[in-house]
């Protein structure tokens, strides 16, 4: 104990007025303060000393220990663990903070470190002790100053339920000013009423009432684990409270099908956009065209790379600087790959298939000796990553910039033939070349300018899908055969058909694989598409008049 | 190098029909004239250089190359050197079996190392039964096998889903358990073994949902959302992870972005080691579990050596070990070992000498080779950290021999491997006869 304790003082004051003694106690509070930190051995120190056991149990009763203890080191100790930057030495048995900023500190004094003991090491976690962590942390942050922090210690609180945090939460509720920050309050007082033995029932129903407005699916776990050992009412009102929830739930669900349907044609369509191009427009069987894909999904790669070692501060906007450069890389290949290869086998679909194919297997191999078989690592930038809920789903950012980024490359695709000179160009030799030849357009340079385009766009196409997939020399494989599924079913030759097929597909395969499993779901899809080239042969939306011919 | 480029390019084609021809003959003409001189004894390494496998199975032919080189170093086996013949088969299951025949008939191999999937295994296994010779299979696999010609060195279903399904039960208190996994032989028997296994331990058919997904399978935002879903049932929830190959990262990507904690619902993963790790941003997994006979970041004298050893051959300071190379240090080892006791590498001696041959592992235990064809390993629980390594949270208490033929199963509880006392492989306990069920 700090030598000067309140009862010491009070020993040598004891005939002292109110006001002397008062002062006195003060005075002792304040120096307790002061000297608890530098003190000798306590049941603090104790327990900090337990994390230099590297054992999760004595971990774990050192949490619980830190966080009751109401010392102010508490909670940086216990933030420091949740991050990794509490090292403990375990031949000394002191355990150090170090702080975001760099500086170290003893834990149980709190006095400077100039450097952490070389074998000194963090101290390990486990998922239990996480939990506890993170329970230990929401009941220090519960009157943070900052709102996003008690926001996201209420909601621990809610999931923990942890009774002992009750106090604080009714404190803090009847300060609270911010309103997201009240209603989680309330919320995570409902769930630590509906779990607490002596809580009354009007307590429970008033709680089951809150917890069913919040309507998700954690609301509904911590219903659902009730059990049966509650008043009967209690027990009626939260069957009932679920019910709601769950028909609630079954509704967005739709909706979160309908979503997933949407992004998954957003990948199909990107993939796909660029077999439009060559197969769709062109007509070249292009089997190559996936490795268009993983050439720029490499390019992403590399451009990371670069970024990580030479300019780590740009790493946000790696993704734009790829995108330009996987255009430029994928067209450039497929310029010379239609100038080489594929301008000697117009006309001849069977030997275009297997020549491009057997070149989809050399750029494979090529990209497999470069840069090894294994997957290479192709971060997300910071807004791409992580979800944010809209209603009762949750919304990846990944998945929607990706869906805006094909619309947009989808919208100035088809600006671009619609109002440049190449694209005139483009439509004029597709639909008859030898007139286009006769009007002075160079044909074999618009060719080549045409495969060189829908090359470039798988390769941007590569630039997103590397932030949802694998970037491997295999990438492009997956997505060869779902491109022309959508182009083929959507109608050869119509950006439009690409567009409307892509949607169709998406949408259908989610919308079956709750049903069917997704083995089934794919397989399902695939009949579905058989049957309906049966029917209509050239696809959704078929070309009309002498351009089919041609 | 431009042969070899041909090659490898011509054995890839294989997939299709045309180049199939064109790739025989180029893979013939390479390797025809790779006879080598009678004083050293060859070594087959029969791994996928390309095509999907390549991923996961390249590392394992640098191990066994690595592996013969060191021993060579230290003057060979029997007095001579040993000399590696590497094929690729592509990825192509039946492609492995003619590359086995080729291997054993006319590069005339003393012992051949690999194979990864099940399926590859399953079409060398009439190959080296007719031509009797030894495959080391270094992949934790199904179980539900026992071959006279094949020496087994990863774990078997008891050596890493039941103890991993143990850990989940008792130390994070997991009521619920969805089952999801890439739909072929291994996780389908596996995760039947597991759904007898919590059955028997008191969990109820409808706390467990089990998920089979397509090869390579790149959109898990339904799924993922239905393990949220089936996750907030108010009992502790675990995913149980026998996806394979591919799939992994993009399922990982969704876990993350779906918010999804290790805290909350933990994943483990089964084929998930530092190497798959190595194409992901580990943050958002931190605490994801996966269960293996070895880790990287496991400390042990031999496994500080070899890892050394092994990134000085590479030429890589970066590059990982995993648990697969770890069966084949091992399962080379015993090999060495054995021919080395019976002072001959004919496969009938090295296969009788072969059980009871012992050999350290790299976690700084002994593993040795049962009369089943399979091993005795020990079971550790890693948590994922931000480095993308492994900490290792559980241990099993000693090494656990591994069961060729799994106790839940209702087809295969009697039935055991002995290829020492009772030559057979599926010897039915119950009704003392060879040749029980299953093959």
């Amino acid at each position: 104990m700090p030598p000067p304790s309140p009862h010491s003082c009070r020993g040598r004051i004891v005939s002292a007025n109110f006001l002397d003694r008062l002062r006195a106690v003060l005075l002792a509070i304040l120096l307790t303060a002061a000297f608890a930190v530098p003190a000798l051995a306590g049941p603090f120190e104790d327990a900090i000393a337990k994390f230099a056991n590297d054992d999760f149990s004595d971990t774990d009763e050192a949490i619980g220990a830190v966080a009751v203890s109401g010392n102010p080191l508490a909670f940086p100790i216990i933030s420091a663990l949740q991050e990794g930057r509490l090292s403990a030495d375990p031949d000394t048995r002191k355990v150090f903070v170090t702080g975001s900023d760099g500086k170290i500190i003893d834990a149980a004094t709190g006095a400077a470190v100039d450097k952490l003991p070389d074998n000194a090491a963090a101290v390990r976690l486990n998922n239990r002790l996480r939990r506890a962590v993170e329970a230990a942390l929401g009941g220090l942050t519960l009157l943070s100053p900052d709102p996003a922090k008690r926001i996201a210690a209420a909601q621990s609180v809610f999931k923990s339920h942890e009774e002992s945090a009750l106090a604080t939460i009714d404190s803090a509720l009847a300060k609270e000013t911010n309103k997201t920050a009240k209603a989680a309050f309330a919320e995570a007082r409902a769930a630590i009423l509906l779990y607490k033995s002596d809580a009354t029932e009007i307590e429970k129903l008033e709680a089951i009432a809150v917890v069913k407005a919040r309507g998700d699916q954690e609301a509904m776990a911590l219903l659902t684990g009730l059990g049966s050992d509650v008043p009967p009412n209690v027990a009626r009102a939260a069957a009932s409270a679920i019910a709601s929830i769950q028909s609630n739930l079954a509704m967005w669900s739709m909706v979160q099908n309908a979503w997933y349907g949407l992004s998954l044609g957003s990948v199909l369509l990107l993939a796909a956009i660029g077999l439009a191009i060559t197969f769709g427009v062109m007509g070249v069987i292009n089997m190559a065209h996936g490795e268009m894909v993983m050439l720029g999904a490499y390019t992403t790669f590399v451009v990371q790379e670069v970024i990580r070692t030479r300019y780590p501060g740009l790493f946000d906007y790696s993704l734009l600087i790829a995108v330009p450069l996987a255009f430029l890389v994928a067209g450039a290949i497929g310029v010379l790959i239609e100038r080489g290869i594929i301008r000697f086998l117009y006309g001849r679909p069977l030997e275009t298939l297997l020549a491009t194919w057997g070149l989809s297997l050399v750029l494979q191999q090529a990209v497999r000796t470069m840069f090894g078989p294994t997957n290479r690592e192709v971060g997300n930038p910071s807004w791409m990553s992580g979800a944010f809920e809209l209603g009762q789903i949750t919304i990846t950012y990944n998945r929607l910039w990706i869906l805006c980024f094909t619309l947009a490359v989808f919208v100035i695709l088809l600006a671009m033939l619609r109002y440049t000179a190449l694209g005139l160009e483009m439509r004029a030799v597709t639909q008859n070349r030898r007139m286009a030849a006769s009007m002075g357009i160079a044909t074999s340079r618009v060719d080549a300018l045409t495969f060189g385009l829908g090359s470039g766009i798988a390769g941007i196409a590569g630039v997103a899908l590397s932030q949802i997939d694998n970037v491997s020399p295999n990438l492009g494989q997956s997505y060869i055969i779902d491109s022309f599924m959508v182009v083929v079913f959507g109608g050869v030759g119509n950006l439009w058909g690409t567009l409307v097929g892509a949607f169709t597909l998406g949408i259908a395969n989610k919308f079956l694989e709750p049903v069917a499993g997704a083995v089934l779901g794919k397989i399902a899809i695939l009949v579905l598409i058989i049957l309906f080239i049966q029917k209509r042969p050239r696809g959704l939306f078929a070309l009309k008049g002498r351009a089919v011919e041609a | 190098m431009l042969t070899k480029l041909s090659h490898d390019i011509a054995t890839l084609s294989r997939r299709r029909w045309l180049a199939a021809t064109a790739g025989l003959v180029l893979g013939l003409a390479a390797f025809s004239n790779a006879k080598a001189a009678d004083d050293t004894i060859k070594v087959g390494v029969l791994h996928s250089l390309s095509g999907t496998m390549a991923i996961s199975e390249t590392t394992l032919k640098d191990t066994i190359l690595f592996l013969i080189d060191e021993q060579n170093k230290k003057g060979g086996v029997l007095g001579k050197k040993l000399e590696a013949v590497v094929v690729d088969p592509a990825s192509n299951w039946p492609l492995f079996a003619e590359k086995a025949r080729e291997l054993i008939t006319k590069d005339k191999v003393a012992v051949v190392f690999g194979c990864w999937t099940s399926v590859s295994r399953k079409s060398v296994l009439p190959v080296f039964k007719e031509l009797n010779n030894i495959l080391f299979y270094p992949v934790q696999y199904e179980g539900e096998e026992s071959e006279r010609n094949v020496f087994y060195t990863g774990a078997a279903p008891n050596q890493q889903a039941i103890p991993a399904v143990d850990y989940l039960m008792k130390d994070e208190k997991v009521k619920r358990w969805v089952l999801a996994g890439t739909d072929y032989v291994y996780p389908r028997t596996t995760n039947k073994i597991l759904e007898a296994y919590l059955k028997s331990k008191g969990v109820k058919q409808e706390d467990i949902m089990i998920n089979y997904t397509p090869f390579g399978h790149s959109d898990w935002q339904t799924i993922v959302a239905d393990i949220k879903k089936f996750g907030s049932a108010g009992k502790k929830t675990a995913v149980v992870s026998t996806i394979n190959g591919d799939a992994n990262v993009p399922f990982y990507k969704e876990l993350g972005n779906q918010g999804i904690k290790a805290t909350d619902i933990p994943v483990v993963a089964f084929s998930v080691g530092e190497e798959e790790l190595a194409g992901i941003d580990t943050k958002p997994l931190l605490g994801h579990l996966a269960a293996w006979n070895y880790f990287q970041s496991i400390k042990s004298p031999e496994n500080d050596k070899f890892i050394k050893a092994w990134q000085a051959y590479t030429k890589n300071p970066k590059r990982v070990t995993n648990d697969p190379m770890e069966a084949h240090v091992i399962g080379f080892e015993m090999w060495v070992k054995a021919v080395e006791k019976v002072k001959s590498t004919d496969p009938d001696k090295v296969i009788d000498a072969l059980p009871g041959i012992e050999a350290k592992n790299l976690t700084g235990g002994t593993s040795k080779m049962l009369p089943n064809h399979h091993i005795t390993k020990p079971v550790f629980i890693g948590e994922i950290k931000a480095n993308g390594q492994f900490d290792v949270v559980w241990k099993t208490p000693g090494l656990v021999a591994g069961d060729a033929w799994s106790k839940e199963l209702e087809g295969s509880k009697d039935l055991i491997g002995d290829w020492v006392g009772k030559k057979c492989g599926n010897y039915n306990t119950k009704t003392n006869k060879c040749g029980g069920q299953g093959s």
